[in-house]
């Protein structure tokens, strides 16, 4: 039974990957459990500076999913580099995929460039999508000539695998994938959450300190099933399926619909050993549906 | 960290909107009061933080409140049901930090995460002086637990319904307890005017809407003197001279 992919010549052992933001820089998950049963880990997004980020209540409850406006805190690309990414290489052998997010053309260029020359990177995945940050990521992700510009930019300083994380807040998503993929990208990973709010009704305010945020968990995977099957058809580009995934059975139709691998996010904050448990799962689920190789189910549908 | 299936074997109303549920499982990776439990509610996206009152080798205790839909689902649960709970999580007051004479000053239902603390104390052989601030009678919780551990409490109210009429500020103004390390946990405002009032070292634990619970997600962040800091996993408990009101 094979469960290993290749995402641009990084193989990674099962395409189980933990969502950027929901796995901290993985080391924290260390003692939980032994990480090397993950394909890959994609890490907390970082920026060039340190960020604190947005004020709190940063979660709100939702019907099957939840709001985050956590604002991409972090402690900068310099810290990512020279502390996070040595201290998760100790325990992981897997692909590391650096998450990173910028507020102008220029901070994307300068924070992939270091995490790219960092030895412990296997992938960049640019953010061009958090939907957190005001006149942020959301700009670059939103319109199909400015995701290009960004991908463009960020390819000319990276050797390294560049996948763009795209936001499902768009109108045409198969358009902004095509210009991805005409700037160089060399696959994608998608979505990114859904802008949401949720109002504390005997308050008459809203939940979260920021009036919007990020929506994710099980209710949005219909949504991202959609999209990622609208980019496999609109470019031949590798992704990275995310959105609502859950358990072995939502890795199969993520893959089906055309994912190469996939992310899980929320999910593991609701149970942190989700991952693990959805790699031990996938065998007994792949001999249900008579699937041999992961590899042959990309994209049938 | 680990996620276990704990039984419920009791869950009883014990005062206005808040509840007692005691499980049967294995507690004993807690180690410190302060310290909390994420509990799976059904039909609910996130777990529920609950501090840790009480807990051993085959039991837990949660003291928990009615304040949205997920508690309020909680309380309707029966003994014998089965329920998802990751522990242990936060760092929890550190007893060690008391030489001699412990001050804990708890408000409302901040009086349950203290319960573990105030244990720990008295088998280190601490003399503990404990201050707890409720509403009103009708809000009053564990009273009756504490004085089972022998422990010196004071009981102040708002209505003055039990105890001393006031403002937990104002039983230490009045009754001036001797200690050389306070503790701290209740609604931040009361911490914030305990902390503000005595002039020596002490331990508070904050509060937060989290995500995770575990310190993956970042949703807690609160602003500290030594820079940002999960409340789930670098706290809940924080030094006193390290908390940014």
């Amino acid at each position: 039974m094979v469960t290993e992919v290749n995402l641009c010549g990084v193989r990674l052992k099962n395409p189980v990957i933990p969502a950027s933001g929901t796995f901290g820089f993985g080391i924290e998950m260390a003692d939980a459990y032994d990480l090397n049963v993950l394909g890959g880990i994609s890490l907390k997004g970082t920026t060039l500076q340190p960020r604190y980020g947005n004020e709190c209540p940063r979660i709100a409850e939702c019907p099957d999913g939840m709001i985050n406006s956590v604002g991409l805190q972090n402690p900068g690309v310099e810290t990512f580099v020279n502390e996070k990414l040595p201290a998760l290489r100790k325990v992981f052998k897997g692909a590391v995929i650096a998450n990173v997010s910028g507020f102008s053309v220029d901070e994307y260029v300068a924070a992939c460039e270091r995490a790219d020359e960092a030895p412990q990177t296997d992938i960049i995945e640019v953010n061009v999508s958090c939907p957190n940050v005001h006149g942020g990521g959301l700009a670059f992700g939103t319109s199909p000539e400015s995701a290009a510009q960004v991908t463009a930019a960020v390819k000319r300083v990276c050797r390294k695998p560049v996948f763009v994380k795209l936001s499902p807040n768009v109108t045409d998503i198969a358009a902004i994938a095509r210009a991805c993929e005409q700037a160089g990208a060399d696959g994608l990973t998608l979505i990114n959450t859904v802008l949401g709010m949720r109002i504390n009704i005997a308050a008459r305010r809203c939940v979260t300190h920021e009036k919007y945020g990020g929506f994710s968990g099980r209710a949005i995977f219909p949504i991202a099933l959609r999209m990622v099957n609208q980019v496999r058809h609109a470019c031949s580009l590798p992704i990275m399926g995310c959105g609502g995934v859950s358990c072995a059975d939502d890795v199969i139709e993520m893959m089906m619909a055309g994912a190469n691998a996939v992310q899980v996010g929320a999910e593991n904050l609701r149970n942190p050993f989700v991952c693990k448990q959805i790699v031990e799962e996938l065998p007994s689920a792949m001999k249900k549906y008579g699937i041999d190789d992961l590899n042959s189910i990309v994209g049938i549908v | 960290m680990k996620d276990q299936t704990f039984t419920i074997k009791s869950n009883e109303r014990v005062a206005d909107g808040i509840y007692r549920m005691t499980l049967n499982g294995d507690a004993s990776q807690i180690v410190r009061g302060g310290q909390f439990v994420d509990i799976t509610v059904p039909g609910k996206f996130l777990r529920r933080p609950l501090a840790a009152m009480d807990w051993s080798g085959d039991s837990l205790t949660v003291v928990y409140k009615t304040v949205g839909k997920g508690t309020a689902q909680m309380s309707e649960l029966k003994a014998g049901a089965e329920l998802n709970v990751l522990l242990p999580l936060g760092n929890g007051f550190d007893a060690s930090k008391c030489r001699e004479k412990a001050l804990v000053v708890s408000g409302g239902l901040g009086a349950s995460p203290v319960y573990g603390l105030v244990k720990d104390l008295l088998a280190r052989g601490r003399e503990v002086k404990l201050i707890m601030g409720f509403n009103s009678a009708g809000d009053a919780v564990l009273v009756e637990d504490y004085k089972k551990l022998g422990v010196d409490v004071t009981v102040v109210t708002m209505d003055g319904s039990i105890g001393m009429k006031g403002l937990v500020t104002d039983a230490i103004r009045e009754l001036q307890p001797q200690h050389d390390f306070f503790y701290t946990c209740g609604p931040k405002v009361m911490m914030k005017a305990v902390c503000d009032m005595l002039p020596g070292p002490g331990q508070a634990s904050l509060e937060e809407r989290m995500g995770c619970g575990c310190g993956i997600c970042y949703g807690c962040t609160c602003h500290t003197k030594k820079g940002p800091r999960r409340v789930c996993a670098d706290g809940p408990v924080f030094d006193k001279e390290d908390i940014i009101w």
